[in-house]
């Protein structure tokens, strides 16, 4: 293990500068459900998606985190984004295809993408699905 | 779930909500017994004993945002389900063991999947418990440390992009070497 980590050193210390610009607090914070019903409907590579995403398309200021069951499992995989007022966006049947949308339209640029939303009415959530 | 690994990270998430700060999770695969067993043992809080009789019912659950815990009834019928055993073991203020065992090459058995991202989700969601994760294969051994890891970077949390880009890596080639018919 010895010779690898030596080069995760290297490329750290490269990249110092760039860790220290991510700690921002003005940035999206984006958690996905991470309980069983989660992982069993894919939360999996949702979460893999989500990093690649937002390090290659260079979103310093993103943090990507993970949360237990939040007790919606039928709309699963869950991927909930908060903004720096701590405003919340759920999305929900998440796939690794719809995350790059998501990364696109709404970290990058601050559009919700309302077709993939859960919405609540009366206080009952309804799938974007049967909306109608 | 399609793959073992996804019992694997969903197990361990219950280690981290009895709040343990070392998991050790080790994967044993021999083709000459014909097994492949899956042990996560943690320092977290324990369980009851009166409460790990029920554990793997799936009626039982310490959560609140829903009536059914199905994690470990789970893992508990794929491994009976594949001729092997499922056992849990826990002493309140020490830690808890979770065994699976299977028959490896049982039609019913799922594959192991996808290691790597396993791991990586693992180390995001840990913050700073740390994970001890050995994969012995037909004699073979690969280890990794996140405790050393960090002493090598000098950080207290591996919860960076570039960190866990490496992680993903550092596992998917450690165990397709071992995994390598020799």
């Amino acid at each position: 293990m010895a010779k690898s980590l030596a080069e995760l050193k290297a490329i750290r210390e490269k990249k110092i500068d760039e860790i220290q610009l991510r700690h921002g607090k003005d940035g999206y914070r984006v958690v996905v459900g991470m309980a069983t019903c989660g992982i069993a409907s894919g939360a999996r590579p949702v979460m893999i998606k989500l990093m690649e995403e937002v390090d290659t398309k260079g979103l310093v200021d993103v943090t990507v985190a993970q949360t237990g069951c939040i007790g919606s499992c039928r709309l699963e995989p869950i991927v909930e984004v908060y903004n720096a007022k701590g405003e919340k966006v759920t999305y929900v049947h998440m796939t690794p295809e719809k995350v790059t949308r998501v990364v696109d339209e709404h970290l990058a640029l601050g559009k919700v993408v309302e077709e993939y939303t859960m919405t609540v009415v009366d206080g009952k959530i309804i799938d974007p699905n049967v909306k109608g | 779930m399609k793959e073992l690994s996804l019992h694997i990270l969903d197990i361990t998430q219950n280690s981290i909500r009895a709040e343990a700060m070392l998991i050790s999770l080790t994967v044993n695969e021999s083709s000459a017994e014909n097994n492949l067993t899956i042990v996560i043992e943690d320092n977290g809080k324990g369980i009851p004993a009166e409460k790990l009789q029920t554990i793997a019912d799936p009626f039982v659950t310490s959560r609140t945002t829903r009536k059914v815990g199905l994690g470990l009834s789970l893992f508990k019928a794929a491994a009976e389900g594949c001729d092997g055993f499922f056992e849990i073991t826990s002493i309140l203020g020490v830690g808890t063991k979770v065994t699976g065992s299977f028959r490896r090459d049982h039609i019913d058995r799922a594959p192991l999947g996808n290691m790597a991202d396993t791991i990586v989700t693992m180390v995001m969601s840990f913050g700073e418990a740390d994970l001890f994760y050995e994969h012995n294969c037909n004699q073979q051994k690969f280890i990794m440390d996140t405790r050393e890891i960090k002493e090598t970077l000098g950080v207290t949390s591996l919860n960076e992009l570039d960190i866990l880009n490496w992680i993903r890596e550092f596992v998917k080639e450690g165990l397709e070497e071992i995994m390598e018919e020799k």
